[in-house]
């Protein structure tokens, strides 16, 4: 028998096909990276509650956000600008004013007796508040917190909070919780919806 | 002068196309392998609002979604131009929810129920109203972690 040489595949058609797929996965495709804030809600209460503890004056900071979304906290007008550092401020007491947070001792793995704020940011917005105006609050705040964060792990740890391992990072969050209460809306912008 | 006598005839080689294939088929599994479908498509028009302390969304099979939005301009005929709800592929209301939370549940296998993450993605001329309602509701319904979507905005530091 004669020894016979396969003919060669004709492979140029191979990357039309290849590229008609690539096209095709192309436009299906969406790099969906969704990006935004993690929350927690408290749990419901159960019927039979008791009046809530009572939090002293101090330890909240009111921050209001009206129907036509202005901002309030501390008891004037403000932007949300300068929210960020004014919620720094309460939260960390630097100075441990008399009118700002009382601290508590607590003493957490990691980062030995550490003083842990007892503040409270208290956010009530109306049901007329848009969504827009009510995230950029929620966004500030996000910030002055993971702030606070990151300046505590840079001095404990000397690393940024997003560097941390997991235990370190734990510490940290329970060194500086997340404070913030919402209340029931008001309801002076009326309608369910926009 | 023979050397240069052949110049003017000689052709341009062809080029090896072999290796064409193998670099479009890399890209191709490149594609596929980050390539998400979309399970469904939106009925409402969402544009998430912009913020700068955001981060990623861990764990994708974990996360059900609340869109929240005004209808399409093909879909206000049906069902008008106020905010709706878009769970999975259905406009709903309010109360839908909480049935919503149970089935979501239900889907995923029993150890990672506790960790189910509700994703409200809203317009951002949505009124808090509706949204406070919603969280009503997921708090009724124990679904209480969960995750405002919106864009990083690279702007603004």
């Amino acid at each position: 028998m004669a020894k016979r040489k396969t003919p060669g595949l004709n492979t140029s058609s191979m990357s039309d096909i290849s590229f008609l797929l690539l096209a095709f996965f192309l436009m299906v495709s969406s790099i969906n990276s969704d990006m935004g804030i993690a929350r927690k809600l408290p749990p419901p209460l159960p019927p039979t509650q008791e009046k809530p503890p009572e939090i002293h004056q101090r330890n909240i900071f009111v921050v209001k956000i009206n129907s036509k979304d202005r901002l309030l906290f501390d008891g004037e007008i403000g932007r949300v600008e300068d929210l960020r550092e004014r919620a720094k401020t309460f939260l960390s007491n630097p100075d441990n004013l008399p009118n700002l947070p009382e601290k508590e001792v607590v003493d957490i793995p990691l980062l030995g007796k550490t003083e842990v704020s007892k503040g409270v940011i208290s956010l009530r917005n109306d049901r007329g508040t848009s969504w827009d105006m009510y995230f950029q609050v929620q966004n500030e705040l996000a910030g002055a917190i993971n702030e606070l964060k990151d300046e505590m792990s840079l001095a404990k740890f000397s690393k940024k909070y997003a560097d941390l391992k997991d235990a370190q990072r734990d510490a940290i969050d329970r060194a500086i919780p997340v404070a913030i209460s919402e209340a029931e809306p008001t309801k002076v912008g009326g309608q369910n919806n926009g | 002068m023979a050397k240069f006598a052949g110049k003017n005839e000689k052709e341009t080689p062809a080029l090896n196309m072999g290796s064409m294939s193998d670099i479009i088929f890399m890209l191709l599994f490149f594609f596929m392998v980050i390539t998400t479908m979309r399970e469904s498509s939106l009925y409402v028009k969402i544009t998430v609002p912009k913020g700068t302390e955001v981060s990623k969304l861990e764990k994708k099979s974990l996360v059900s979604y609340i869109n929240v939005g005004f209808p399409m301009q093909e879909m206000q005929a049906q069902y008008g131009t106020d905010a709706r709800i878009q769970l999975n592929d259905q406009i709903s209301d309010v109360s839908d929810i909480i049935q919503f939370v149970e089935l979501e549940k239900a889907q995923r296998p029993e150890e990672d129920r506790p960790f189910l993450t509700m994703a409200i993605k809203s317009d951002k001329d949505v009124k808090m109203g509706l949204i406070s309602d919603i969280k009503q509701e997921l708090r009724t319904a124990g679904a209480l972690k969960i995750f405002y979507n919106a864009a990083k905005d690279g702007a603004r530091k």
